[in-house]
């Protein structure tokens, strides 16, 4: 069995592991499985109102995947993709609020200042890591609880004491009265064309430039590309940098897009920590980011059906994904199991 | 209130917050030195903490006065079970550590508001009842002593003290016996561990559950002497601040406890800000981030100097040079 | 002890090809099973599609030191490491004192009295010489370790074998020969009457092998048995009583010392006929190229390292640096290549100054260097190999056009080396760097440095861990770029390569070149003595004395 046929493999084992257990689960606390798994269809194909919430869904993963795996192909563990999305969140919807100029400036100011806000957060951990040798694990978690306090502190002071703000002019929004047509009043937005967009320009950093380059060097072996005449410092606070624009990017995906505004939060969204199970499962790559992130937007937002229709806590699809992460990272495990099988077969 | 009341405010309160960090820190010490980096004591303070106030909840009116204890004991027992996915995966399976553990956070909390729904149909618990909390006391004799008094004895809790005799036990533990010396062997220098007949992966397992269990512990002391009740917000970030503080006491247990203390005053200070002079005046933002910020420059200043165990974070492979 | 032979190679027939070479077995009556403390019979042992070991035999007698011969990669340590416990056999039975055991730990292998010296040492840094020695078995008093009791037994023991031990001393303080001692104490302290010492010499001066060597005697005379792993002929003719030779995981056969010599015993380990002297033509130097003055470095806890070292390499010559791992060698490379800084002094490249330049800056002034770790430092073992190739050129034309890159141009260059250089891939430049053998990672690395015709090349250690045919390409090479007029800095630990590949040798001492000679001119003895600092022109007598 070819390397090449054992890594699509592991993931898709994963999943269907992931599921299983999953059904277990459900089984063991007393729900029906074939109830909760159809509940979990219908939330993300029923009709056309399920399809188009579901691609909103799928388009912050992406690019909050996408921000992690850019991050690990650099040797860096990004958890911080919460804050920085947050982070964003807030630069967009202000910036969409606070000014008027003709969409063709107005939208893409606002994307700017959303990739801009994130990648200063990040920059701050790659500058903790790169000169004080701070584990951006750590730096990063802290750095979301920050961020998240800051946020709302802002918000708060820009709404006057209330909880949101202003809404986003139209003229920064990516929202589309064709869109919303077209899927039963879903709020299904432009936001899609602007992540699949960002999944170009990672495979093209990455792939096509001498940076690109020099940061998987660094990632594989910081030692040797010393050696080689690289700065490593440079390139760790670089690719931190340009992980936390995609997770900014994925914070402007729901101001300008899916609401319109930035509230304030009571806890973390959660899009950052599941898009390391994303970039996890999509190995790190772009195309499978996007694989990665349709999968689990779906499941998410399919998730939120599964109350209302079958009785089920949608924390299940948590568990669900937890469990997926833990057997993709277990995958030696797997390709142990399947080139056992491999030979077995060979042997008849 | 003058500065003395200040640092009679200050200090109990200080301990009180500090002490499910050095729980759980303490279970990081243990976990790092054998060469397992546990992210996930964030998800297994959660688990803790959902079985605290489980048992709580269900079972005061059986165990009475014990229920505090029922409580931790079986936040204890269900942390470590729960730390053997971590287990499994980092040391048999030889998974990404830090992956791992945030599976195991993400897990933890999915699964801990997954039952909380299950049961209770709603997003969280009813508050325990106080009589069945951990509650202050003062020691007799001691607390009349002038300004150690007020200070460190006249609002106790129990838990505490456990805290500090789990602190140094763990001292004893690591430093001064067999256990100890094939533990510390295991994380700095596996190989040669292996060749003087120490089954290392065995040691790694023992530590990771030992840490999961002391990780349950200190979430349920947190949910029963400060939170009351459940929720998916009740831990938010401890567990971090527990590893925080494992690595700015330099995996020392002591150190550990050290810094959980200093962690302990800026969780204070953000909570009961608003009670104390000159900081009330400060705007809540910032009090609410002090403890993280205070983290990130704890690491940030002393990081340089400390070094982890020297295997930490690589699985054992047999035949790899 | 009368010799006798189970086995013998009889007739070594002088053929160009070796797989033809045969072993009779001649049993001889009168040879009792108890002679041999130790048997490896037809073992076998694989790691998954690769055979490390395949039907080997051994047989170690009482009393007896026994060397084990092969090449880095022949499988001997994979051997010993199924002795010691660490692996399990696939295949094959091994007994001790004549009973058939089953060694599945160390542990057992402890109780059986075999312990061993591993060539990396197996210390915790942080840890006491005692803490380290009484691992996994340590004396308690009530649950504590009793330290006390440890050290004074470690103490003991260290006196009856003349092996001076500070008990207490941390293994980061002592000296590499005192950790040896260390790992030595590790086995006796357990009981162990079978000793195996893995390629002992690796990291010791001349005079420590000497010492190293009486140790060993010693050993037998208190009763022990030791198996000797090495790859070095003249110290297994020096103190071995029987060789026993691997090759390619294959038994080969085992003979006697007193009955053979080193060039049988080469080519019995390499499979043909071996040159020990490489061929080169008289050196012509010409201008300078590389020039150093007075250079003073220090390391990264700010000792000094280099303490004011002097040198010139000029064109068309090979300066070969000789010197105990330590003295400055990796401060002095890594200043040179503008990886560290230098606190004072200069160096000049063709006359400019480099000094404290940046390590890109002075890679393109014309300087390549083959780094003495070339998985840490000189390749990304993630990358294909073609990637590694161009690790040094990657931004600049052709295959870089600004911040593009040409990946195509990558390929073609990388396939223009591995050819050249003859390096062995599987699956071409797309093979991952991780998955060449050492002697083509290496031949890989040297093609890419040589490639970008670079005025100075420095070596550092190129051969370490190679294998014979290897070894002969790389010096071929460095002659062949001196030969072209290059200027080649050759610094290794090994002083036959030193003497054999040199121009001139300079010895380096605690971070300076104190003396340079001529290989023609010079002994190892005379060597050794400089490179342990003692000054021929100050000892007169002492160096005299020494050379008998």
């Amino acid at each position: 069995m070819s390397n090449r046929v054992i890594n699509i493999l592991v993931p898709i084992i994963s999943i269907i592991i992931g599921l299983i257990v999953g059904a277990i689960v459900m089984v063991v606390s007393g729900y029906d499985p074939v109830q909760g798994y159809s509940a979990l269809w219908t939330g993300i194909f029923g009709d056309s109102y399920s399809i188009g919430n579901t691609i909103r869904q799928i388009t912050p993963y992406i690019l909050a995947g996408l921000a992690v795996a850019f991050a690990f192909r650099t040797g860096l563990f990004n958890i911080g993709v919460e804050g920085q999305l947050i982070l964003g969140w807030l630069a967009a919807a202000w910036v969409g609020s606070a000014f008027d100029l003709p969409k063709i400036i107005h939208l893409p100011l606002a994307l700017l200042a959303a990739a801009a806000a994130g990648a200063f957060w990040a920059f701050i951990a790659g500058f903790l890591k790169a000169k004080f040798k701070v584990h951006e694990v750590i730096a990063t978690i802290m750095l979301n609880y920050t961020a998240l306090y800051i946020a709302n502190a802002v918000i708060k002071n820009l709404s006057d004491g209330g909880f949101k703000t202003e809404r986003v002019h139209e003229s920064a929004s990516l929202r589309s009265p064709f869109l919303r047509e077209l899927t039963d009043n879903s709020s299904l937005h432009y936001g899609i064309i602007v992540a699949l967009l960002m999944v170009i320009v990672m495979w093209f950093i990455l792939e096509k430039t001498t940076r690109g380059y020099e940061l998987k060097a660094v990632g594989f072996n910081k030692h040797a590309a010393d050696y080689a005449g690289m700065s490593v410092n440079k390139n760790i606070i670089l690719a931190m940098t340009i992980s936390g624009m995609f997770a900014g990017l994925g914070g402007a995906m729901e101001a300008l897009g899916t609401f319109g505004n930035a509230s304030i939060k009571p806890g973390f969204t959660g899009i950052g920590f599941d898009g390391i199970a994303v970039a996890l499962l999509g190995a790190n790559t772009p195309l499978g980011v996007v694989f990665g992130a349709s999968l689990f937007g779906s499941l998410k937002y399919g998730a939120l059906n599964m109350p209302n229709a079958a009785g089920i806590p949608e924390e299940i699809v948590s568990i669900i994904i937890a469990l997926i992460i833990f057997f993709v990272a277990s995958g030696y495990i797997i390709r142990v199991a399947l080139q056992k099988l491999s030979k077995k077969k060979e042997g008849q | 209130m003058g500065f003395l009341e200040m640092l009679y405010f200050i200090i109990p309160s200080a301990i009180l917050y500090a002490t499910p960090l050095i729980f759980t820190a303490i279970g990081g010490v243990f976990s790092e030195r054998s060469g397992v980096v546990n992210i996930g004591l964030e998800g297994l303070m959660i688990v803790g903490a959902f079985v605290g106030i489980y048992v709580n909840l269900e079972y005061a009116s059986t165990f009475g006065s014990a229920t505090i204890w029922m409580a931790m004991l079986a936040a204890f027992i269900i942390g470590g079970i729960f730390s053997l996915l971590h287990a499994v995966a980092s040391i048999s399976f030889r998974a990404d550590q830090t992956v791992s553990g945030v599976a195991i956070n993400l897990l933890g909390l999915a699964v801990s508001v997954f039952l909380v729904k299950m049961i209770y149909d709603k997003g969280q618990t009813d508050m325990i009842d106080q009589t069945y909390a951990i509650n202050r006391f003062a020691i007799p004799y001691l607390e009349d002593i002038p300004f150690l008094g007020p200070l460190l004895f006249q609002n106790v809790y129990s838990t505490s003290i456990l805290a500090f005799a789990v602190a140094f036990g763990a001292w004893f533990i690591i430093y001064k016996t067999p256990f100890g010396l094939r533990l510390r062997a295991v994380g700095e220098h596996p190989m040669a561990a292996d060749t003087m007949g120490v089954n290392v992966n065995r040691m790694r397992y023992i530590a990771v559950v030992i840490s999961g269990a002391l990780g349950g512990l200190g979430g349920a002391v947190y949910a029963q002497s400060i939170a009351g009740n459940f929720s998916h917000a009740t831990i938010a970030g401890q567990g971090f601040m527990a590893i925080a503080a494992m690595i700015f006491g330099k995996w020392h247990p002591i150190g550990a406890l050290g810094a959980a203390l200093f962690f302990g005053v800026a969780q204070t200070l953000s909570v009961a800000g608003s009670t104390i002079p000159y900081v009330q005046d400060i705007p809540a933002v910032y009090l609410q981030i002090l403890p993280y910020v205070l983290t990130i420059l704890a690491l940030a200043g002393f990081i340089g100097k400390a070094n982890a165990p020297k295997a930490s974070g690589q699985p054992y492979i047999k035949g790899k040079r | 002890m009368r010799r006798q032979h189970m086995f013998s190679v009889a007739k070594v027939r002088r053929r160009h090809n070796y797989a033809e070479a045969k072993l009779i077995k001649v049993p001889i009556k009168g040879v009792t099973k108890l002679e041999y403390v130790i048997e490896m019979l037809g073992i076998r042992k694989e790691f998954g599609d690769f055979v490390a070991n395949n039907n080997i035999t051994l047989q170690l007698k009482k009393g007896e030191i026994h060397a084990l011969l092969g090449e880095n990669g022949a499988g001997k340590s994979t051997l010993m490491n199924v002795l010691f416990g660490l692996y399990q056999p696939e295949g094959g039975e091994i007994r001790v004192r004549g009973k058939a055991v089953k060694i599945t730990n160390p542990n057992v292998a402890n109780d059986l009295g075999i312990g061993m010296v591993h060539q990396h040492f197996m210390l915790v840094e942080n840890f006491t010489v005692t803490e380290n020695i009484i691992l996994g078995s340590e004396p308690t008093k009530m649950g504590v370790i009793n330290i006390k009791d440890a050290a004074k037994k470690v103490q003991e023991l260290s006196e009856k074998y003349g092996l001076d031990v500070d008990p207490y001393a941390k293994i980061e303080n002592i000296t590499v020969g005192m950790q040896q001692r260390v790992e030595i104490l590790k086995t006796l302290y357990r009981g162990a009457e079978i000793l195996i010492f893995d390629e002992p010499t690796a990291s010791l001066t001349p005079q420590e092998i000497t010492e190293l060597i009486q140790i060993m005697r010693r050993l037998i005379a208190e009763g022990k048995s030791i198996i000797l792993i090495t790859h070095k002929l003249k110290e297994i003719m020096e103190v071995s009583d029987r060789v026993t030779i691997i090759r390619k995981g294959e038994g080969i056969g085992t003979v006697t010392t007193a009955e053979t010599n080193p060039n049988q015993l080469a080519e019995m380990m390499v499979g043909r006929q071996v040159e020990f002297k490489t061929e080169k033509t008289e050196a012509n130097p010409t201008d300078e190229v590389l020039a150093i003055e007075n250079l003073i470095v220090t390391d990264y806890r700010n000792i000094d390292k280099v303490k004011g070292l002097n040198l010139k390499v000029r064109k068309g010559e090979i300066v070969g640096i000789a010197g105990i791992d330590g003295n400055g060698q990796s401060e002095l490379i890594e200043a040179i290549t503008g990886l560290r800084k230098i606190k004072s002094g200069n160096v000049r490249l063709n006359g400019k100054d480099i000094t404290n330049m940046k390590p890109r800056k002075i890679t393109e002034e014309g300087v390549g260097h083959i780094p003495q770790d070339r998985h840490k430092h000189g390749l990304v073992l993630d990358f294909p190999i073609g990637h590694n190739i161009a690790l040094q050129t990657y931004y600049q034309s052709p295959i870089a056009k600004g911040f593009v890159m040409d990946y195509k141009k990558v390929s073609e260059k990388a396939r223009q080396i591995i050819e050249e250089y003859d390096v062995r891939t599987g699956n071409g430049e797309m093979t991952p760097a991780r998955a060449l053998s050492g002697g083509n990672q290496q031949k890989a690395i040297i093609g890419r440095e040589i490639d970008r015709n670079p005025d100075l090349l420095i070596a550092a250690l190129p051969t370490r861990g190679l294998d014979v045919g290897a070894i002969e390409f790389i010096h071929s090479r460095l002659i062949e770029q001196r030969d072209k007029g290059k200027a080649v800095l050759l610094i290794s630990f090994e002083l036959d390569e030193v003497m054999n590949v040199s121009d001139r040798i300079a010895v380096i001492y605690d971070g300076q070149i104190v003396d340079e000679l001529n290989p023609k001119e010079t002994t190892e003895q005379e060597l050794g003595l400089l490179m342990a600092g003692q000054s021929s022109k100050n000892n007169m007598n002492g160096a005299k004395e020494g050379n008998d």
